[in-house]
């Protein structure tokens, strides 16, 4: 927008430096009146293009989209560095693991209901699991003020898609399914790592993704990281979960594993999780979605742990030990 | 990499986005980023604390034995370091021993912790050990003493300590009474740590306890799905 002034600015200097004014007159004033012209022209011809790409630039997709639906609020996209500005540079606020599964039903996922204040465990009843369409669920752990800003993001283009079908009550196809969410979700975070002002999360997406015809398709289950890195799996895990439960996903999946034997599996990873993980909670959430029924999200209820083997009881500090622990 | 607006430069500087538990420890050291806790009674001391021994986000142990034996009827409770405090340890048990035979009596928990003040504070600058050292003596019953970081040793009513004990100062400060009874030491040292358990990422696990009178040294173990308050929370 500064561009657009430049010209004008040019010219009004040219003016005041070659008024005849005795007042202005300065021995050093060499600008004839073709001269002016010239100096203009060259300044109007640069400055120009410019001004064109800019405005295509606000309508293409490295915006991730229109411009519009990609600006969250509080970024400002002009010049995201310079001082005053506000950008992500470490996390406070943040969820731990989220886990995913494919099943015979539909995909499944898990995670904690804990958001940590660096070290502290100060929310724990937090959402990490949130629906964006009756048929998409995405699960975020990270930074969680980014999560619920995408979170926002994403509700908001959902019910703009569902105001603006065809019809409010039939399936028209045109709803997004869960395969475009996770490649929306890959523009707009590649996007802000370009910017150097990330969104800081991991987000696992989690539905169907859509034939041609509309219909809807096979399960789907992707993840994008906060640099823009996004793909699908079977199994999928985010944070300490792709250290301590992916070994234990990949070596129990099966593709036609049951609900119940999804929920299981996915319960011992979560238990796992607690067990090793510093910034995680034993109160879990697990959400599934079906091709019939969409998108299901427990409650959140506490898992059952283990204490009580015999060398977990044994003291190791008494005088005679070996003063391990 | 441009500055951040919203953080002055020292301060950013300074920690680097590390967190405040782990700055000071070499890469991949251990930290009983810990709770623990003592309450003298008449007659005797209850010790207690959590189980957790991390690296970083990683429970590298998640039912260790913080509650160390210094020598018949003095304990320390252990965080920091780990291996600082295990080294402790060993030194003062050692003195403590030889002490022992060479009086002939039984050493004071004060005598105890002035020897463990006596190393943390002549090597304040290579070590990271919070201790807290108590037990019962003829001489003063049961007492606690408290060595932060940097070697400070001094007598208290009750002590807590670790990274987790920031969670539980109001608790304590609240619950606390002169002269309780072994039993209500005993239960305030479970739900103090409980709570702290509850809140703090370093701390968790179980709860070892150690009730050290005259007579005798009477272990505790509370396994972690039966604690008095949950680390689930509301």
């Amino acid at each position: 927008r500064k561009l657009f002034a430049l010209p004008f600015i040019a010219r009004l200097l040219l003016i005041s430096l070659s008024s005849n004014h005795p007042k202005y007159h300065s021995k050093r004033s060499i600008h004839t009146v073709l001269e002016q012209r010239i100096i203009i022209s060259i300044i109007t011809i640069f400055t120009t293009p410019l001004l064109l790409l800019h405005l295509i630039m606000s309508f293409s997709l490295a915006a991730g989209g229109s411009t519009t639906r990609a600006s969250i609020p509080g970024t400002n996209t002009a010049n995201p560095a310079a001082p005053g500005n506000q950008r992500t540079t470490r996390p406070i606020v943040t969820g731990t693991s989220v886990i995913g599964i494919k099943y015979a039903g539909g995909v499944m996922l898990a995670a904690d209901t804990l958001a940590s204040y660096g070290s502290m465990a100060k929310y724990k009843n937090a959402n990490r699991l949130v629906s964006i369409n009756p048929k998409t669920l995405i699960g975020g752990g990270g930074e969680y003020s980014d999560f619920q800003a995408l979170t926002t993001l994403l509700r908001k283009a959902a019910l703009e898609d569902r105001c603006t079908a065809d019809s409010l009550y039939e399936e028209d196809g045109s709803e997004e399914c869960a395969r475009e969410v996770w490649n929306y979700i890959r523009a707009v975070m590649y996007n802000r790592r370009n910017k150097m002002n990330p969104l800081w999360n991991d987000v696992v997406v989690a539905g169907f993704a859509q034939d041609k015809d509309g219909s809807t398709g096979e399960p789907f289950l992707g993840l994008v990281d906060k640099i823009g890195t996004a793909y699908g799996d079977d199994v999928l895990a985010t944070g300490f979960g792709s250290y301590l439960a992916l070994p234990i996903l990949r070596e129990k999946y099966r593709g036609d594993l049951e609900e119940g034997e999804a929920r299981a599996l996915l319960e011992d990873c979560m238990r796992v999780l607690f067990y090793r993980d510093c910034r995680a909670s034993n109160r879990i959430q697990i959400a599934k979605v079906t091709k019939e029924e969409g998108v299901l999200i427990s409650d959140p209820y506490e898992l059952d742990t283990s204490w009580d083997s015999a060398s977990f009881v044994t003291p190791k500090g008494e005088i005679e030990g070996d003063g391990g622990w | 990499m441009s500055m951040s607006a919203g953080y002055s430069m020292p301060q950013q500087m300074a920690h680097d986005g590390k967190s405040a538990e782990t700055r000071n420890l070499r890469p991949n050291e251990l930290s009983t980023g810990t709770t623990i806790m003592a309450i003298p009674f008449e007659g005797g001391v209850v010790m207690g604390a959590d189980s957790r021994v991390s690296t970083g986000s990683y429970v590298a142990n998640r039912v260790s034995d913080k509650v160390a034996q210094l020598h018949d009827r003095i304990w320390c409770c252990r965080s920091g370091s780990a291996a600082d405090t295990q080294a402790l340890t060993d030194y003062v048990k050692h003195y403590l021993a030889s002490l022992a035979i060479e009086t002939g009596r039984r050493p004071t928990v004060k005598t105890a912790a002035h020897l463990m003040r006596r190393l943390c504070y002549e090597n304040k600058d290579r070590l990271l050990a919070g201790v807290i050292v108590g037990g019962w003596d003829p001489v003063d019953g049961g007492s606690v003493y408290n060595i932060p970081l940097g070697g400070t040793c001094i007598k208290m009513p009750f002590a807590i300590g670790g990274s987790g004990s920031t969670y539980i100062y109001g608790l304590t400060d609240s619950e606390f009474k002169e002269n309780m009874t072994r039993d209500e030491a005993l239960t305030l040292v479970k739900k103090a740590i409980s709570h702290a358990m509850a809140r703090d990422g370093s701390s968790g696990g179980i709860i070892r306890t150690v009730t050290v009178t005259e007579e005798s040294n009477d272990r505790e173990f509370i396994p972690g799905n039966q604690l008095p308050y949950g680390p689930a929370g509301w």
